[in-house]
């Protein structure tokens, strides 16, 4: 592969908002034909730096030069039209809108005054078979899985004429299979000639697809590197600016009574097919039950319906022995059920609502926050502080908007918040998924020096890692059921990935159909 | 049976049909606005600017043609203020609205009094109101022809815009965006659609809407002015766009049903219910149906929410 030529130049690219100095005199440089990474712990400056190559943000300074031309761009269409796609961190789609309105929006085929629906679909056709990737035109987005929507967000640059196309954190939502699909097609791409810009917190995919990798610190470009010259230590501590334990510490639990107690469990999907088939196990004080499974296998249903989110079909969810179905979410967490949600934005965060209003949301009822219906200001005020500085989330002013906040730092409002309340049982559902790797040390030891608090916590993840360095026991759901129960002391990546993709499963007590 | 007989009968129909008119024609050009997620309340101001302006313009020059064109021309200015305020200048979206329409009373008013002289009400052999026609064909077909006669020009056009709304919002790539910009600005504003200009168009053809509804009050029903003539039906204009989803086939369905509910109550007057009572029933009305609306939304976007989660 010719990597010589230099497609894109970024030169002293300084941005701020309000205080925070977002981008501060950044170069950067991107090789035509490459797959270029760019790493940096929550609020380093990558979305910002990226939305200002997209046209999105005006840099306060700096110059920017594409193939050649300096570039000065008023929007995204004009960095579309010189070659240029974005695929947002947090899609840019309109869910009640078709895959084939979403991708032609803004520059619609027109056939007299009327949108060319069918000219629209066959132009989606055309690119989705050049690059294989699939997609139905004619689906509705809210109906299409995240993987869907992601392939619908890169046809959609790819369909603008896309030379360059940014990929701001593509896999943080991705199941594992998913993201070895969407590796496939990116190398596809590169080999017709695309040049990619990755963004990634997870450091072996970082290794394994990109060429060349920028790593930038608070808003400054810290090290440029070449991939086959680095290991992930050498990226981690250049990203953060110390060592980082990429392994977690904890003693082995010593767990107590029955926190949650789950009997027979049935919960339907949003279509009314069965998700989650007769499960039944427990979570007891002081131990970590990790959740395994590929995602779609019955963890989202779990979850909503031990929180209340969703109907119960049959079977016991008892938590200190009071039954759950029925029950309102308030009512549940007055209960001691704390609720880590996968979904930040859907679920976690109220987006225009403050930070401030974000981190007591939920505990605003109850003492210290009010008394007698009035809220209490000055706690309030203290106890925001101190969660801010706690947890290092990178803020102008609490009282932006909490959509201001980059992807990490707005997982790190939900968790101070659900980790603040004194619940006793905590329900983490991707706790880590955008974090950067600093935090998720710091939400990791959190959530150990809860166990040892002597709470019960049922984490689900997708990503198999960190299941087996948090959990003391884990359960394995395919297709809704419990395959396997495991101590994770005595368990291996390789077997319970086995247990994971359905090629193996034991027999478990309380188990259906096993 | 008899009082049945009295209450639904085609007359009834007819009557509904014409008092639907405005609130259909307002509804239509309120439902992009809605479509944009903007709450539009000034569309009881936009509708008196226009009523108004068709009165002066079809006193002065005996043109229905230009009464027609002024009132629109106005509806659009008032729409123009609206969306100064509401969508450039991002105040208080709710005090853009509630101040079109006090600005509307009030100024009509003072310019009935300085430009006429009158008070209350004005009504003038020069003032030249819509013509009156029968729908070619279906007012020949036997009995519910009846319903397709002698309205004025007006009533089909309103009943025609619904076809060619619903064409302009489901069909062209303008539609397309304002319906986008309504659900989600910023996707939309990250192909290059700018959320703001596509508001302040929709917050224009809003105006459109109620000034030609404002015409029909005003040269259609009536042929005359009478202050603050619009009277809630711009709200119920609103009411009838959510109670109709947003939609231009709902929004009609909608105002069909309020109009009819209203030309019931007309009727139970005249067979001498007391006023008071009878008078409460289209509002009644509007309350109960919007709260069942909102309750079904609520169960269906609950149901909606923890699904797609
Ligand atoms: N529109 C905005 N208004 C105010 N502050 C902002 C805005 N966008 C970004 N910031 C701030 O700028 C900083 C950099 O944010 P950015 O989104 O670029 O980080 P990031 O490197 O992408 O982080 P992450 O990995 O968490 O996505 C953060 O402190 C963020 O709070
Ligand atoms: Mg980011």
């Amino acid at each position: 592969m010719p990597q010589s030529e230099i497609l894109l130049k970024m030169q002293g690219i300084s941005k701020s908002f309000g205080p925070v100095k977002a981008n501060d005199n950044i170069n950067f440089e991107v090789k035509k034909g490459e797959i270029h990474a760019l790493i940096g712990e929550n609020g380093a400056g990558k979305t910002t730096l990226m939305k200002i190559l997209f046209g999105l943000h005006k840099p306060d300074s700096g110059t920017i030069y594409f193939a050649g031309d300096r570039l000065d761009l008023t929007g995204p269409k004009d960095a579309m039209a010189k070659g240029i796609g974005m695929v947002h961190q947090h899609f840019m789609l309109i869910p009640s809108l078709t895959v084939t309105e979403n991708i032609v929006l803004g520059s619609e085929p027109k056939k007299n005054l009327f949108f060319d629906i069918k000219a629209a679909e066959e132009q989606v056709i055309r690119i989705s078979n050049e690059y294989g990737l699939k997609v139905d035109p004619k689906a509705r987005i809210r109906d299409c899985s995240v993987g869907i929507q992601q392939r619908v967000e890169i046809i959609k640059a790819l369909s603008r004429g896309a030379e360059l196309l940014i990929l701001d954190e593509p896999t943080a939502v991705l199941t594992p299979q998913e993201t070895r699909d969407l590796f496939v097609v990116l190398r596809q791409m590169v080999k017709q000639g695309m040049t990619i810009i990755f963004i990634s917190h997870k450091l072996k995919e970082v290794l394994e697809i990109s060429q060349r990798i920028t790593v930038m610190r608070a808003g400054k470009v810290v090290g440029v590197v070449e991939t086959g010259a680095t290991s992930e230590e050498q990226l981690a501590s250049l990203m953060v600016g110390r060592q980082v334990l990429l392994r977690v510490e904890k003693r082995l639990s010593s767990p107590g009574r029955n926190i949650l107690e789950v009997k027979k469990l049935w919960v339907s999907d949003q279509r009314g097919l069965p998700a989650v088939r007769g499960v039944s196990f427990n979570v007891r004080a002081g131990e970590i039950l990790g959740v395994a499974g590929v995602e779609g296998n019955g963890q989202t249903e779990l979850v909503e319906a031990i929180c209340g989110l969703r109907h119960i079909e049959s079977g016991q969810v008892l938590k200190d022995g009071n039954e759950l179905a029925g029950k309102s979410v308030r009512e549940i967490r007055k209960l001691g059920v704390a609720h880590i949600p996968e979904d930040r934005f859907t679920s976690g965060l109220c987006g225009e609502a403050s930070i401030l209003e974000n981190l007591i949301g939920g505990l605003h009822l109850d003492t210290p926050f009010s008394s007698k219906g009035v809220l209490n200001k000055k706690e309030i005020q203290e106890f925001v502080e101190k969660a801010v500085e706690d947890y290092g989330i990178k803020v102008g002013s609490v009282h932006d908007p909490v959509k201001s906040l980059s992807g990490g730092n707005a997982q790190k409002v939900v968790i101070a918040r659900e980790l603040a309340s004194d619940a006793n049982l905590i329900v983490a559902a991707q706790p880590t998924r955008g974090v950067d790797i600093g935090a998720i040390e710091f939400i990791h030891r959190l959530i150990v020096q809860k166990r040892d608090e002597g709470k019960g916590i049922l984490l689900i993840s997708a990503d198999l890692q960190e299941v087996l360095s948090l959990s003391d026991r884990l359960i394995v759901l395919y297709e809704g059921q419990i395959v396997a129960e495991l101590v994770t002391r005595q368990t291996t990546e390789e077997e319970v990935g086995l247990y994971m993709t359905g090629g193996k499963r034991m027999v478990v007590e309380g188990g259906e159909g096993v | 049976m008899d009082i049945l007989h009295n209450l639904f009968n085609l007359g009834t129909l007819v009557a509904g049909i014409r008092i639907a008119t405005p609130i259909l024609l307002a509804g239509l050009g309120g439902l992009h606005t809605m479509q944009a997620n903007i709450l539009n309340i000034g569309m009881e101001g936009m509708m008196l600017f226009g009523a108004f302006s068709a009165v002066l313009v079809s006193y002065y020059t005996g043109s229905i043609i230009f009464a027609t064109i002024a009132a629109i021309l106005v509806g659009v200015l008032a729409a123009v203020i609206f969306g100064l305020f509401g969508v450039k200048f991002k105040c208080n979206i709710i005090v853009a609205g509630i101040a079109i329409n006090l600005f509307g009373v009030a100024f009509t008013i003072y310019l009935l009094r300085s430009i006429f002289h009158v008070r209350g009400a004005l009504s003038h052999p020069k003032i030249v109101g819509f013509p009156v026609m029968d729908f070619p064909v279906l007012s020949s077909l036997p009995y519910i022809g009846e319903l397709f006669k002698g309205h004025s020009i007006i009533v089909y056009v309103a009943f025609l815009m619904v076809f060619l709304v619903h064409l302009f919002l489901y069909r062209t790539p303008k539609g397309l965006h304002i319906r986008s910009v309504g659900e989600h600005a910023e996707a939309a504003a990250s192909v290059g659609i700018s959320p703001d200009r596509i508001r302040f168009q929709a917050v224009m053809i809003s105006g459109f809407f109620c000034g030609l509804a404002g015409a029909y009050l005003s040269l259609a029903q009536t042929r005359m002015f009478v202050e603050n003539m619009v009277a809630g039906r711009g709200f119920i204009a609103l009411a009838a766009i959510y109670f109709g989803g947003g939609t231009p086939v709902g929004t009609m369905l909608a105002a069909l049903l309020f109009g009819f509910a209203e030309a019931v109550s007309l009727r139970l007057q005249t067979l001498g219910f007391p006023s008071q009572f009878v008078l409460m029933t289209p509002y009644l009305m509007t309350v109960f149906i919007l709260i069942i609306i909102s309750y079904v939304k609520k169960v269906h976007s609950q149901k909606r929410k923890y699904e797609i989660a």
